[in-house]
């Protein structure tokens, strides 16, 4: 099966800047895929250049098997972005929009009925004939969405596409990515949010600096840098003693709270039951898990 | 996927959508310009209508209705290409094309026929109502074509130009207003270069505009101040030379993919 986006030692320089260096990866069909990395890691210059807004500066970049620079007219076809920005074109409405946006893809009046099974999908059959002006932020959102979607395509990109949207809107438009990948679209996804990206992909990367820092499934990722903390809080006065009762075991003081990192599950009960055991009181206990954010920013924090 | 059939409806697509941009604001970009030139009409008529007679059996008035309807078709031609353009970049939408598998040939030629189209439009409604008030000769109607069509795609094409290279609306009124109007107003719509001292006549021969609009005034009276045939030679030139350039930084990617 063809790979649906291979990226081969791409560069892209912005004068001295290197905004994107050197990244080699690629994405399977049918993949729900999430890029991830802080502000100015390099995922829209990567995702910009996979779409032919930007050109590499060196490497290639191919989608469904077709160069974006070579085969551009192809690659083009074989993929849908939602941009980041909430960009609109103000002299037409919604209808309107979509239909041009299908006819430059040399898609004719028979592609309307898709057009307006989008327009229903996304709930915009009630502003389809307003005016791109007119529309909520969420509403302009949907339209963007329903833009990368009318010609049907393979690939679909979404640059934060929740960014600034109410959580009920976050919601059913999770639900129509999940959707849209479970027909057998591939799904790119970037975001701030990683509750998302945790929540929705099932492999993600990570950009630091214009660079890949962290390439795993969610799951892996998570096993490979998971830890567990047991976090107590104990009396004032045995705080400052701790360190020196609880000899061996790596821990952290905050105010009367005691975070012990713990190897392996197992090292809790053990902790518990030598307080008990030196008769130190817990007054209050919670196990931390660590999640994508904390990974997130374990790896895109370290120089 | 991308047959030539899906490039035709591409391109069909894009001129329509250009077609439709200005034309939802036809006060705008119609009926505005029409309005000025029929004012100009009206002044200069009032002020000098039948005192002059600028060619042998021309009077002002008529030899100026030919200058006004070119001056409005070269201006509303650019205006359309790069006000499109413009706009579309500072509003961020230009991005729904760059993402496209539009060629940028196929590009060129949308925005081309729309300005050609925009700038004929507003010169033929100038030109009906001239005729009602006035009988206007017409002697060669394929010059008059040839001109119009020739001189609304240069100034198509070089609207592009400042569309793709502009990224701010104030650089754009450098266009409008440090070239475009001077050029016009100094190419002998209002005058011919023949009533002008010496140097003010061979300065004008640098001014694509006076072969322009002296050409497109020729196909009405078969009188000009320069040859027909050399002032077509000249906007032919201009036009192919701007396409390329603007074929060009559309191929590149200049200012609009990077």
């Amino acid at each position: 099966m063809k790979k649906a986006i291979v990226f081969k030692n791409v560069r892209k320089n912005f004068k001295q800047l290197k905004a994107v260096d050197g990244i080699s990866m690629s994405i399977e069909q049918g993949e729900f895929f999430g890029l991830l990395g802080p502000n100015g890691a390099g995922k829209s210059t990567l995702i910009n250049m996979m779409a032919g807004l930007v050109r590499p500066s060196h490497g290639s970049i191919s989608v469904m098997g077709f160069d974006v620079n070579k085969d551009y007219q192809k690659a083009r076809h074989s993929v849908g972005i939602v941009p980041q920005e909430l960009v609109f074109d103000p002299f037409f409405n919604v209808r309107e929009m979509l239909r041009f946006q299908a006819g430059y893809f040399g898609k004719d009046k028979s592609n309307d009925r898709w057009v307006d099974e989008v327009i229903e999908r996304l709930d915009l059959a009630d502003k389809a004939s307003t005016n791109m002006r007119m529309l909520s932020g969420g509403m302009k959102r949907r339209a963007l969405i329903a833009q990368a979607l009318v010609h049907r395509p393979p690939v679909i990109v979404l640059d934060e596409p929740t960014a600034g949207v109410d959580v009920e809107l976050r919601q059913r438009l999770w639900g129509f990515i999940k959707d849209l990948n479970k027909e057998g679209h591939t799904i790119v996804l970037t975001t701030h949010y990683l509750e998302e990206a945790e929540t929705l992909c099932n492999r993600v990367a990570m950009m630091k600096s214009g660079k890949i820092v962290a390439l795993n499934s969610t799951k892996n990722l998570l096993k490979e840098f998971s830890s567990k903390n047991l976090k107590v809080r104990l009396q004032k006065n045995k705080i400052q003693k701790i360190a020196t009762l609880m000899k061996g075991d790596s821990l952290e003081l905050e105010d009367d709270w005691c975070t012990f990192k713990l190897k392996k599950i197992s090292d809790a009960s053990r902790i518990i039951e030598k307080l008990n055991v030196l008769k130190i009181q817990i007054l209050d206990m919670e196990l931390i898990e660590s999640d994508l954010e904390n990974i997130f920013l374990k790896l895109t924090s370290k120089d | 996927m991308n047959t030539t059939r899906d490039q035709l409806i591409g391109t069909w697509t894009l001129l329509k959508k250009e077609l439709l941009r200005f034309w939802r604001v036809a006060f705008q970009t119609v009926a505005a310009p029409v309005i000025s030139g029929i004012l100009y009409l009206l002044i200069f008529s009032q002020v000098l209508g039948d005192r002059l007679e600028v060619y042998e059996g021309v009077n002002y008035l008529v030899f100026l209705i030919p200058g006004l309807i070119m001056m409005s078709l070269l201006q509303n031609s650019f205006s359309n290409s790069s006000s499109s353009l413009i706009q579309a970049k500072v509003m961020g939408n230009i991005i729904f094309l760059l993402l496209t598998p539009l060629s940028y040939l196929q590009l060129f030629f949308a925005f081309l026929i729309a300005a050609i189209i925009r700038g004929m439009f507003v010169g033929i409604c100038i030109y009906l109502i001239a005729i009602y008030y006035v009988d206007l000769p017409v002697k060669y109607p394929w010059f008059i074509f040839m001109f119009a069509f020739c001189g609304g795609g240069l100034m198509g094409a070089f609207g592009m130009i400042a569309g793709i290279w502009a990224h701010r609306f104030d650089q754009m009124a450098v266009f409008g207003n440090f070239v475009i109007m001077p050029l016009s107003m100094l190419s002998g719509v209002f005058y011919s270069i023949h009533s002008l001292p010496e140097v003010w006549q061979n300065i004008s021969h640098f001014n694509p505009f006076f072969y322009m609009i002296d050409g497109f005034r020729y196909g009405f009276f078969g009188q000009s101040d320069t040859s027909p045939y050399l002032s077509l030679l000249i906007v032919v030139s201009f036009f192919i030379i701007l396409s390329f350039i603007t074929i060009r930084m559309l191929k590149s990617g200049y200012k609009l993919r990077n």
